[in-house]
C-alpha cells in the first residue's frame, strides 16, 4: 500500500498566531515549484503550543515526524531533507512516531480523551471526524438508547462539569429533562475567558464535530428543542469551524428534524458574546443570549427550571460536551476506570507562564501537579525555580511548590485553596512576586466585574488598591486584615462566582506567602525584586567588566563608570526600568 | 369597570381598544406592561394609531376610525364560525345567542378588511388569540364612546367578552377607562339629567317619590337636557341662563365657534373654577371655588372606588369650597341646604343612595371602597356580574356596522381624530399653569404619517392649516410612525389651536355623545419650519 | 389561595404562602431586613447583597428578597458574619458615595443614610478612587447626580419593567459602571415620559425632583394622603406641604390602586394650586361689560336673583347647570340637588362624554 505522503500544518489560532499561515504559503509554493506529489493539510492544536509552527509530514517507508519552532526560512531545507532527500531534518524535530525524543514525554504523560482527535484530523473536514468514530455515539443514543439511559449512563460515567464547578452533568440533565416548558434550550458555554487558557478554543478549532455531537446527545437526553453554542467573539477561527460543522451536520441530518429518523429534532445556533468574561456565568450568558446585557441573577430559580426565555435550559462547557460521544461510544464502565473516586476521567489543562513546555496537557484526574507542570510540561524555563502554581485562572488559587504532590481532583484542589476551574494552570518562577500577582489577577476580574453587585463591584476594587499600595510600597500595617476582611466578605456575599471567587488569589498567596505580603509592607522590600518602587538596583565591582553595555542602554543616563572599570548605578536618578539588568552578559547587576 | 385595576394584570390576553392607555391613563398601562415584562400577558392593540401600547402587543389591529363594529363583528364572526367561543357560559348566563349568530355572520374577516383595512389574517388571529385565553379583559375609553355609533361599539364590546365567558372573572371583563378624576362619582351622584344619585330614573315615580320625601319638594318628572343639547337650547333661546362648575365648554365642547355663539347668547352665566378658562370669560358671575388640595370629600374612580380626599392647604384669597358656594346659593334662593361639612352631605348621600349606603367619609381611607357597597361593614364589590348579570341572564345586543357622521371625500381627504396627550389635561387649565408641563408640552401638534406628510409637503415642524366643513385651526405639524395614512391626530387641550373648532356636533343618538374621533379635514403647509 | 407554609424567621414561628419570599414574609412579621435594591414594583433583583440571610441547611447565604420560602424552613436574618457583610457592604457604599448629607435632597428619605446610622457606620474604611461625574440637569424635572448613584438599579428596572419606556441602562463594568441614556442623550431626547417613577424608586440623592428642591426637609414637612385630580384612575398621592403650599408629591407604595405609582401629572403637575392666575374673589360683570371684583354677599345674592328672575319668569327649565367630574361627589351631589330641587329642572349634566 503506497500512501500519498501529506503534509500537515497546525493551524489552530496558537499556530496561525506563531506564524502558520506564512509557513503553509511558503509550504505550498516549495511544493509546487518542485512539482513533488504531496497533499498539503492542515490541522488544530495539538498541544505543543511551545513548539509553534508545527508541521507534521507522513511519507511512505518514514515515520511520521513532527517538526517544532518551524519558520518561512526553514521550509526550504525542511522539503529538501524531507520530502526530497528522504532524511529526517534532525535539527527541527520534535517527535519521531514510535521512537523516544526529548519532547515525547509531553504527549506520552497524558491521556487523551477530549483532545482524542486534535492534531490529528483536518477539523473542517466531517469525513476525517467520522473516519475516528465520530458519530457513533450520537447513532448509537439516538437510535439505541431512551433519553433517560443516555443520562444514567453519563451519570454513571462519573461526567462532572468541566467548566469549573464540577456539578455531575447526569444529575444536571436530569433536572432538565424534568422540568417543564413548551421549548427547551441546550448551551454549550465557549466563553472561555481566563488569562493562560485555551483548552476549549483548542477543541472547538481542532475538532469542532465532538462538541456539537456532544450536544445532540445531551440535548436527546433532556427534550431539548434548541441549541446555542455561545463562543466569545475573539475565537473567529472557532466560530467559523463551529458554523461550518453545524452545516455539515445539517447536512447529514445529525441536525434539523427527525434526526436519524428518531423523530428527535435539534437545532443549533452559533451566538458570539461581546468579550465579557462575567457572560461564562450561565445566568449572565443566558441574559446576553436573550439581548440583554450580561448580568448575573440569583439563583434559585436554576436554569433547568428558568432559563433563557424562561424556559427549562441546560448549559455545559465545551470539554464537558467533547466527553459525551466517548462515554456513550466506549461506554460509562470505560470512562469510570479513569480517574479518582470523586473525579472521573481526564482533565485538560493548559500549561502557560514559565513552564518550559507549555501547552495543552489533557490527564487522567487524580495526576499529581508536579506530574502535569514536571512531567508533561517539562519543569521549569531557564532552570530556575518553580514558586507557584495559579490553577483554576483569576478565581483559582495560588499553590506552593509544599503542595506540589497535590492530585488534581475536585476534592483535593478546592481543599489546598484553589479550584479546578476551567483548568487554566499559570506557572511562576522565583522571579515573580506574589503579591503583584494577585494584583494581576485581581485586575482582571476588576475591569470584568458586571457591576452588578456592591461586593464584587467596589470590594474587589478596594482590593486591589490595597494590593497597588503595598506594591507600591504604601503598604500600612493593617492592610493584611483589611485584605482578609474584604475577601472574605466579597467571597460570601457577591452575587456570582466571579466575585465569589476574585478573591481567591488574594486568600492563597496570603495563605502561603504571607511573608511576601510583609516583606512589602514592613521593610518596604519586594523578595522577588520585581516590585519597581521597592527595588534598587546596584553593579557589584567584582562582576562588571566595564563594558559599557549598560551605559548605553540607561534611557536615564544613572549608569556611570571609566571603560573596564566597574560601573556604579545613580540610584536617586535611577528609573527602575530593569534595562541593564536584562542586559548585563556578566550577572552583575543586582536588585537589593 | 366590571373589575379592578388590581385585577387587570391578571388576564392572559388585553385587548386595548379606543384607548391610547399609555398617555390618557398611564397608571393602567403599567399594570399591563409590567404584565406583559413579567411574560403573563399578550396584548391586542385595536386602534387606528401605533400608540405606545402597540410596543408591547402581540397583534396590532390599525382599523379605518369609526369602523370598530365591523372590526368587533369580524372577530365574533370568526370565534363562532371557529366554534371557539365559550358555550357553556353562552348557554347558562346569556340569552340572545342566535341572533347575534346572524346578525355577525356576514362581518366574515374578509368583508371586515373592505370596510376597515384591517387585514382578515390578521383579525382571525387576534379573534382566535381572546377567544383562546383562559381569562381575558378588554380595556376601552373614548376611542370607543366618541362615535355616533358609540353605544353600539359598547354594546359590541360586551358582546365579544360575553361570547367568550370573560364576564364575571378576575381577569376579565369589559373595563372603560374613565378620563377624568370623578367622571364616576358625578354620573353616581346623578350629575345626569335623567337619573337621581344610584341610577334612580327621574322617570321612575318611585324614585321620585323618594327623593321628593327626602328633599321636601316637588321634583321635575321629565329627563332634562344633556350637555351636547343644551348647547343647541342655547342658541335657539329656550335656555336663559346656565350656571357651570368647574368646566371649561368652550374648549371641550364640539364644534366650538357654534358653542361659543351659543353661550354668548345666554343671558346669564355663572362659572365656578379656579382659572379665569375661556368659560369663565364669557361670565356674568365669576366664583373662586378651590382645588382638590384644598378640600376634602370623596372620589369614585373608574374602578367604582370611593376614596377619599383630604384638604393638604388653604384655598388661596377668598376661594371657597364648591360645596358652600352652592349651599349658599341655594339659601338665597329661599332653599335651607343645612350641611355644615362634607360629612354631612355624605350622610345624606348614603340616605339615597343604596350603592353608597356603606361608606360614610370618615371610615374611608386612602384604598377606599369599591361599590355596590350597601351597608356599613360591606367589604365592596371588586368584580361585577360575579353569578349573575344585573337583569339575570346577560343579553347579547347585535348591533350593525354604520359609517361614521362624515366620511373624508374629494374637498375633506383625511380623517380627523382627537385626544389626548400625556403631559396635558383636558382643557389644559390646571396642566398648562404646570411650567416643567408647559416647557415639555408646550403647544398643539398635528400628527401625520409619513405618507400623508410627502403626499402634502408637510415636514416635521411645519405650520400647517387643518380646515374642516366646521372650522380651521393652525398648528405645527408632526410627522411620525404613530400615524398611519389617512389619518390626522390633534390634541384637544390648546386653547390657543384649539381642536374642537374642527370637530362636529354629530351625536351619538342614545346618549348624545359627539364623534370627536372621525372628523374629514383637509390640510394646508402655511410654514415651513425652515423658512 | 396558594398553600400556607410554616417558617421559622429569628426564633419566630411565622406563616406565609408557597412563592412568597422570605423577605415578604419577615415583612409581614414585623422583621426588619436591610435591603436598597429592592421594591416591591418591580421583580427581586439581588444586587445590593444586604438581604442577605442564613437559611438552616443551605451552603451559601440567600437573598430574602429573592430566595421564596419553603415549607419549615429556618431563616437567620441576623449574625455577626450577616452583620459584618452588611457593614462592609455599606462601607464599600461610602467609600465612593459624597458623604455631603448636609446638602442632600434625600437626607432624611435617604436608605444609605438610614443604613449607615442602622448599622452605626461613621465613615468609610475603604479609602480609594472616587468618581465624579457631571451634575445632569438637562431637563425641567428630574436631576440626576451620579456620583450618588449606587447602582441598585432600581431606575433602570423601573423605567424597564413598569413603564415600558427603557429610557436607563448600564454602561461600562466593574467599579466604572454607571447608569445612562441611549447614546448618553439628555432625557428630553431619549424615550424617557417624565413620570419620575425613576426618582421615586431611587433610594438615594442620585434621582431627585427639581420641584421640590431646597423646599424642605422631609421632617419639616406635612404629608396629607388624598387622590389625584388627573385621570379616572383614582391614584392615591401624598402631598407634602410646607408654609401652605405643596412642596412635593409622592405615592405611599403600600396603599392606593397605583402602589406607589405615579405619572407624569401626578407627581409632577401640581403648580397650578399655588399659582398666581388663581381666581382670589368673585367677579361681577358691570354694566361696561368688564368682569370687576365683587363681595361674596354681591355675587352670591346676584346668582340667585337673577337665577329666580329667570325661573319665575321663563319656568324652570330655562336654566341649565353643568356640574363637574373635577369636583367631589358631595359637590356633584349637592349641584345637582340644587338644580332638581331649588331651580325645579332636571337640566343638569357634566363632561362625562368630552
Amino acid at each position: 500500500m503506497s500512501k500519498k505522503t501529506r503534509v500537515v500544518v497546525g493551524l489552530a489560532t496558537c499556530g496561525i498566531a506563531a506564524g502558520g499561515v506564512s509557513v503553509m504559503d511558503e509550504l505550498r509554493r516549495e511544493i509546487k515549484k518542485r512539482k513533488l506529489n504531496v497533499e498539503l493539510a492542515e490541522t488544530g492544536c495539538i498541544g505543543y503550543c511551545f513548539a509553534e509552527v508545527l508541521v507534521e509530514v507522513e511519507k511512505a517507508g518514514m515515520p511520521k515526524v513532527t517538526y517544532g519552532d518551524i519558520t518561512t526560512k526553514d521550509v526550504p531545507e525542511l522539503v529538501e531533507t524531507h520530502l526530497v532527500q528522504r532524511k529526517i531534518w534532525r535539527e527541527k524535530v520534535l517527535l519521531i512516531e514510535g521512537r523516544k525524543t526529548a519532547e515525547a514525554d509531553f504527549l506520552k504523560r497524558q491521556k487523551r480523551i477530549v483532545l482524542r482527535n486534535c492534531g490529528l484530523i483536518d477539523p473542517e473536514s466531517m469525513r476525517d471526524y467520522m473516519k475516528k468514530g465520530g458519530y457513533e455515539g450520537l447513532k448509537k443514543a439516538l437510535t439505541k438508547m431512551a433519553p433517560e439511559e443516555v443520562r444514567a449512563e453519563v451519570l454513571a460515567a462519573g461526567l462532572r462539569g468541566r467548566g469549573g464547578a464540577g456539578f455531575p452533568t447526569g444529575q444536571k440533565w436530569d433536572f432538565c429533562a424534568r422540568a417543564e416548558g413548551a421549548d427547551k434550550y441546550i448551551v454549550c458555554n465557549a466563553d472561555e475567558g481566563d488569562p493562560g487558557a485555551f483548552m476549549d478554543r483548542s477543541v472547538l478549532e481542532g475538532d469542532p464535530h465532538a462538541v456539537i455531537e456532544g450536544m445532540i446527545i445531551g440535548g436527546y437526553a433532556i427534550g431539548a428543542t434548541h441549541g446555542y453554542i455561545y463562543c466569545r467573539a475573539e475565537y473567529p477561527l472557532a466560530v467559523k469551524r463551529l458554523r461550518l460543522a453545524i452545516r455539515e451536520a445539517t447536512r447529514k441530518r445529525f441536525l434539523g428534524k427527525n434526526i436519524l429518523g428518531s423523530g428527535y429534532s435539534l437545532d443549533i445556533i452559533v451566538k458570539e458574546g461581546a468579550g465579557a468574561f462575567v457572560c461564562g456565568e450561565e445566568t449572565a450568558m443566558m441574559a446576553s443570549i436573550e439581548g440583554s446585557r450580561g448580568m448575573p441573577l440569583p439563583r434559585p430559580p436554576f436554569p433547568a427550571n428558568k432559563g433563557i426565555w424562561g424556559m427549562p435550559t441546560n448549559i455545559n462547557n465545551v470539554e464537558t460536551f467533547a466527553n459525551v460521544p466517548w462515554i456513550i461510544r466506549n461506554g460509562a464502565r470505560k470512562y469510570a476506570a479513569i480517574g479518582t473516586g470523586g473525579s472521573k476521567g481526564t482533565k485538560v489543562f493548559c500549561l502557560t507562564g514559565k513552564v518550559r513546555r507549555g501547552g495543552l496537557a489533557e490527564v487522567a484526574m487524580g495526576t499529581t501537579l508536579r506530574d502535569v507542570i514536571f512531567g508533561v510540561g517539562g519543569g521549569i524555563k531557564e532552570g530556575r525555580n518553580f514558586k507557584a502554581v495559579q490553577i483554576g485562572g483569576p478565581s483559582g488559587g495560588c499553590l506552593p511548590a509544599a503542595l506540589l504532590d497535590t492530585p488534581v481532583d475536585y476534592d483535593s484542589l478546592p481543599a489546598a485553596g484553589a479550584i479546578m476551574g476551567s483548568g487554566g494552570m499559570v506557572i511562576v518562577d522565583d522571579t515573580t512576586c506574589m503579591v503583584d500577582l494577585a494584583k494581576y489577577f485581581l485586575t482582571f476580574t476588576q475591569m470584568e466585574s458586571c457591576g452588578k453587585c456592591i461586593p464584587c463591584r467596589v470590594g474587589t476594587k478596594r482590593m486591589l488598591e490595597v494590593l497597588i499600595r503595598i506594591c507600591e510600597g504604601r503598604g500600612v500595617p493593617g492592610d493584611i486584615g483589611l485584605l482578609e476582611r474584604l475577601a472574605y466578605d466579597v467571597k460570601d456575599a457577591s452575587l456570582c462566582a466571579l466575585g465569589g471567587t476574585a478573591p481567591n488569589p488574594v486568600l492563597t498567596t496570603l495563605r502561603y506567602f504571607k511573608d511576601e505580603y510583609k516583606a512589602h509592607i514592613f521593610d518596604k522590600k519586594c523578595p522577588a525584586g520585581l516590585c519597581v518602587d521597592l527595588v534598587t538596583f546596584h553593579i557589584e565591582p567584582d562582576k562588571c567588566t566595564g563594558c559599557g553595555v549598560c551605559v548605553r542602554n540607561c534611557p536615564s543616563d544613572s549608569i556611570t563608570g571609566e571603560k573596564k572599570e566597574p560601573h556604579v548605578i545613580d540610584i536617586e536618578t535611577c528609573i527602575r526600568c530593569r534595562e541593564c539588568l536584562r542586559r548585563c552578559r556578566f550577572d552583575a547587576v543586582y536588585t537589593v | 369597570m366590571t373589575n379592578s385595576i388590581e385585577d387587570i394584570g391578571k388576564a392572559d390576553v388585553t385587548v386595548i381598544i379606543g384607548s391610547n392607555t399609555t398617555e390618557a391613563h398611564p397608571i393602567i398601562s403599567m399594570e399591563v406592561i409590567k404584565s406583559v415584562k413579567a411574560g403573563r400577558t399578550r396584548v391586542i392593540v385595536i386602534d387606528p394609531r401605533n400608540i405606545m401600547m402597540t410596543q408591547f402587543a402581540d397583534i396590532v389591529l390599525n382599523q379605518r376610525p369609526g369602523t370598530d363594529v365591523a372590526v368587533l363583528n369580524g372577530m365574533m364572526s370568526w370565534i363562532i364560525k371557529k366554534g371557539v367561543y365559550d358555550r357553556r357560559f353562552v348557554k347558562e348566563r346569556t340569552e340572545g345567542f342566535e341572533e347575534l349568530k346572524k346578525a355577525v355572520e356576514k362581518y366574515t374577516p374578509e368583508y371586515v378588511e373592505k370596510i376597515s383595512g384591517v387585514p382578515a389574517a390578521k383579525l382571525k388571529k387576534a379573534a382566535e388569540l381572546y377567544a383562546g385565553a383562559e381569562k381575558a379583559n378588554i380595556l376601552y375609553a373614548m376611542g370607543i364612546t366618541q362615535h355616533i355609533t358609540g353605544t353600539d361599539n359598547v354594546m359590541a364590546v360586551a358582546d365579544l367578552a360575553m361570547l367568550c365567558g370573560f364576564l364575571g372573572i378576575p381577569g376579565g371583563g369589559v373595563n372603560p377607562l374613565r378620563g377624568q378624576n370623578n367622571v364616576q362619582g358625578a354620573c353616581d351622584m346623578g350629575a345626569l339629567p335623567e337619573v337621581y344619585s344610584g341610577y334612580q330614573r327621574v322617570d321612575n315615580e318611585d324614585a321620585r317619590r323618594r327623593m321628593e320625601y327626602a328633599w321636601g319638594v316637588s321634583l321635575p318628572d321629565m329627563p332634562g337636557l344633556k350637555t351636547t343639547e343644551m348647547v343647541g337650547a342655547a342658541s335657539r333661546g329656550e335656555i336663559r341662563a346656565m350656571y357651570v362648575m368647574g368646566e371649561n365648554p368652550m374648549v371641550s365642547d364640539p364644534d366650538l365657534k357654534h358653542a361659543r355663539a351659543a353661550f354668548k347668547k345666554l343671558e346669564f352665566l355663572v362659572v365656578q373654577d379656579i382659572f379665569m378658562t375661556e368659560t369663565a370669560e364669557l361670565a356674568d358671575v365669576v366664583l373662586p371655588g378651590v382645588t382638590f388640595a384644598e378640600k376634602n370629600g370623596t372620589f369614585t374612580n373608574t374602578e367604582r372606588r370611593v376614596q377619599r380626599v383630604q384638604k393638604a392647604v388653604e384655598a388661596p384669597g377668598q376661594a371657597r369650597e364648591d360645596w358652600r358656594i352652592i349651599r349658599d346659593i341655594a339659601k338665597n334662593m329661599g332653599y335651607p341646604m343645612k350641611h355644615r361639612d362634607i360629612s354631612d352631605i355624605n350622610k345624606e348621600i348614603s340616605a339615597v343612595t343604596g350603592s353608597y349606603a356603606g361608606m360614610p367619609w370618615e371610615t374611608l381611607d386612602a384604598c377606599g371602597i369599591q361599590w355596590p357597597c350597601p351597608e356599613i361593614g360591606h367589604p365592596g364589590t371588586p368584580v361585577l356580574h360575579v353569578c349573575e348579570f344585573t337583569r339575570g341572564k346577560g343579553r347579547f345586543i347585535p348591533v350593525e356596522f354604520r359609517e361614521p357622521a362624515e366620511k373624508a371625500d374629494k374637498q375633506y381627504p383625511l380623517t380627523l381624530t382627537t385626544g389626548r396627550i400625556l403631559t396635558h389635561f383636558h382643557t389644559g387649565s390646571m396642566t398648562r399653569r404646570c411650567a416643567p408641563l408647559e416647557h415639555l408640552a408646550p403647544r398643539a401638534e398635528a400628527e401625520f404619517s409619513h405618507e400623508d406628510a410627502e403626499k402634502y409637503g408637510i415636514g416635521d415642524g411645519d405650520l400647517v392649516e387643518l380646515s374642516t366643513r366646521r372650522g380651521k385651526v393652525q398648528v405645527a405639524a408632526r410627522v411620525t410612525e404613530r400615524m398611519n395614512p389617512g389619518v390626522v391626530f390633534l390634541p384637544f387641550h390648546y386653547a390657543e389651536s384649539p381642536a374642537n373648532v374642527l370637530t362636529s356636533v354629530a351625536l351619538d343618538p342614545v346618549c348624545k355623545i359627539p364623534e370627536f374621533k372621525v372628523s374629514a379635514v383637509r390640510v394646508k403647509k402655511k410654514r415651513g419650519v425652515r423658512s | 389561595m396558594p398553600e400556607e407554609l410554616r417558617v421559622t424567621i429569628d426564633g419566630k414561628r411565622c406563616s406565609g404562602r408557597r412563592g412568597q419570599t422570605i423577605l415578604e414574609v419577615a415583612e409581614e412579621n414585623g422583621i426588619w431586613i436591610p435591603t436598597l435594591c429592592y421594591d416591591p414594583r418591580m421583580a427581586p433583583y439581588g444586587a445590593c447583597r444586604l438581604c442577605l440571610v442564613e437559611v438552616e441547611g443551605a451552603r451559601a447565604l440567600m437573598p430574602a428578597c429573592h430566595a421564596e420560602i419553603t415549607p419549615d424552613m429556618v431563616v437567620r436574618t441576623e449574625n455577626k458574619r450577616i452583620n459584618s457583610i452588611r457593614r462592609t457592604v455599606i462601607e464599600l457604599l461610602l467609600s465612593d458615595h459624597p458623604v455631603d448629607c448636609m446638602t442632600c435632597e434625600s437626607a432624611g428619605s435617604c436608605r444609605l443614610q438610614d443604613l449607615a446610622y442602622n448599622y452605626g457606620v461613621k465613615e468609610s474604611s475603604f479609602k480609594g478612587e472616587t468618581h465624579s461625574y457631571h451634575l445632569l440637569d438637562d431637563n425641567p424635572l428630574i436631576e440626576r447626580d451620579l456620583d450618588k448613584c449606587i447602582l441598585c438599579g432600581r431606575c433602570v428596572r423601573i423605567c424597564e419593567e413598569v413603564v415600558g419606556a427603557g429610557v436607563y441602562g448600564f454602561v461600562a463594568r466593574g467599579f466604572d459602571s454607571i447608569v445612562s441614556t441611549p447614546y448618553d442623550h439628555p432625557l428630553e431626547e431619549s424615550p424617557c415620559l417624565f413620570c419620575g417613577q425613576c426618582v421615586s424608586t431611587c433610594p438615594v440623592g442620585a434621582l431627585t425632583s427639581k420641584l421640590s428642591k431646597g423646599k424642605g426637609r422631609p421632617w419639616e414637612l406635612k404629608q396629607t394622603d388624598t387622590v389625584c385630580p388627573y385621570c379616572g384612575v383614582g391614584c392615591t398621592l401624598t402631598l407634602w406641604t410646607r408654609d401652605n403650599e405643596v412642596v412635593n408629591v409622592t405615592a405611599p407604595v403600600d396603599k392606593g390602586v397605583n402602589r406607589g405609582n405615579l405619572c407624569i401629572k401626578g407627581r409632577f403637575g401640581w403648580q397650578y394650586i399655588s399659582s398666581s392666575e388663581r381666581l382670589k374673589y368673585p367677579m361681577i360683570r358691570g354694566k361696561d361689560g368688564k368682569l370687576r371684583k365683587a363681595t361674596w354677599e354681591k355675587a352670591i345674592s346676584t346668582v340667585a336673583e337673577r337665577l329666580t328672575e329667570i325661573v319665575k319668569e321663563n319656568g324652570p327649565d330655562a336654566v341649565c347647570g353643568l356640574a363637574s367630574a373635577r369636583c367631589t361627589n358631595e359637590e356633584n351631589y349637592l349641584f345637582q340637588k340644587f338644580m332638581r330641587a331649588v331651580v325645579g329642572t332636571n337640566n343638569v349634566d357634566h363632561c362625562a362624554r368630552l
